[in-house]
């Protein structure tokens, strides 16, 4: 990322703006829930917000935007374990015994 | 001997070293709050609907925590921003708003915490189940403690719903007074606080805040060194406090991120 004083003053403003959209983002997962979709489509509809909001904490608060690529290389990995966990955890459910009741 | 690579990048990653160190920290802790997470998953697909409480969470003080994370998100990087402008004085006002923020953050997280142990669930030998007060408020109240202490009956205060009925009726308000119900302890099964002990929802509750408001106290602990006795290094060293204020920020906005999900999770779904 840029470290001139002067590239610095220009970013300030941008930290504003996602913080102002983080909070507006804050009350629209709120009022998200209150609308009836469906359980499995307001979890989706929460998730997609939440996913949102953290890209933009990852990309402009800690600067991945415009990263090392050491960084994206460390990062790139984690989320390849990561998805790996989640694919894991959900594909437990397709092997459930015979006879199983899920909720 | 000084310690090398704190100001200036090294030659094969390209950045200062304390960078690398805290994005490897941080990539631990994504599998670590990964875990937990898909924990919470398997656990909530594989709950009957009845047992897992739903609108027992108080929104308003969740989303105004939340906002009060992300407000503290937007002073610590504006109090890195400050240090690379050369803005000492700005940088001690965003550094003591962020600290400011996480106490109240934990403070909130406290008086929530207590509002749970305060507040029980009474599983009666007919079946039938009830949430509420027990007189006086208590903590930690358990059947075998008021068994204890010699009580032939609790007073209890029903809510109004219980959990099982549904989001759409916990969220319906109820103004008709509640009145104190007197209930022989031999017709109680089971009485428990919204304790870990109470039910998987509780123990996943618990186990996920607790973690993410030690992650608070922890960065809010090293925030509030860099802003007090940590800050003198600016008159000796300013690129190296600087970066420090960033290693701290990037810790910190990867707290605000683990809440990013953990909100909704826990307290709308």
């Amino acid at each position: 990322m840029s470290d001139h004083s002067s590239d610095i003053s220009k970013h300030i403003r941008g930290y504003m703006i996602v913080g102002g959209t983080l909070l507006i983002g804050t009350f629209l997962t709120v009022l998200a829930s209150y609308i009836e979709l469906g359980h499995q489509w307001n979890i989706v509809l929460a998730l997609i917000i939440a996913t949102v909001k953290a890209s933009l904490v990852a990309l402009f608060f800690m600067h991945l935007i415009s990263e090392r690529q050491m960084i994206y290389i460390v990062l790139a990995f984690t989320a390849f374990f990561l998805v790996g966990l989640m694919f894991l955890t959900i594909g437990s459910f397709a092997d459930f015994p015979p006879q199983t009741t899920t909720h | 001997m000084d310690i090398p690579y704190t100001t200036q990048p090294r030659p094969d990653t390209g950045i200062y070293n304390a960078k690398v160190g805290i994005w490897l920290f941080l990539a631990s802790e994504v599998m670590l709050f990964g875990a937990l997470f898909s924990t919470y998953i398997l656990l909530r697909v594989g709950a009957l609907p009845a047992d897992w409480p739903t609108g027992l969470l108080n929104v308003p003080i969740g989303t105004f925590n939340t906002a009060v994370l992300i407000v503290s998100s937007v002073t610590v990087v504006m109090a890195w921003a400050s240090l690379k402008m050369k803005q000492f004085g700005r940088f001690k006002i965003y550094q003591s708003i962020t600290v400011l923020c996480a106490l109240t953050f934990l403070g909130i997280k406290s008086f929530e915490y207590r509002d749970k142990f305060t507040h029980y669930e009474v599983w009666k030998t007919d079946g039938t189940r009830m949430t509420g007060h027990l007189e006086g408020k208590p903590m930690f109240m358990t059947l075998d403690k008021v068994k204890a202490a010699g009580k032939a009956s609790i007073a209890f205060t029903p809510d109004p719903h219980h959990y099982s009925e549904g989001k759409k009726a916990m969220h319906e308000k109820d103004h008709g007074e509640h009145k104190a119900l007197e209930i022989p302890v031999d017709q109680i099964k089971r009485l428990s606080a919204f304790v870990p002990a109470h039910s998987t929802y509780f123990a996943v509750y618990f186990t996920l805040t607790g973690l993410h408001a030690l992650h608070v106290l922890g960065g809010a602990i090293v925030i509030g060194y860099l802003f007090g006795p940590g800050s003198k290094m600016w008159f000796t060293d300013p690129e190296r406090l600087t970066n420090r204020v960033e290693v701290s920020g990037l810790f910190w906005h990867f707290v605000d991120l683990v809440w990013i999900f953990l909100f909704p999770v826990l307290y709308l779904l």
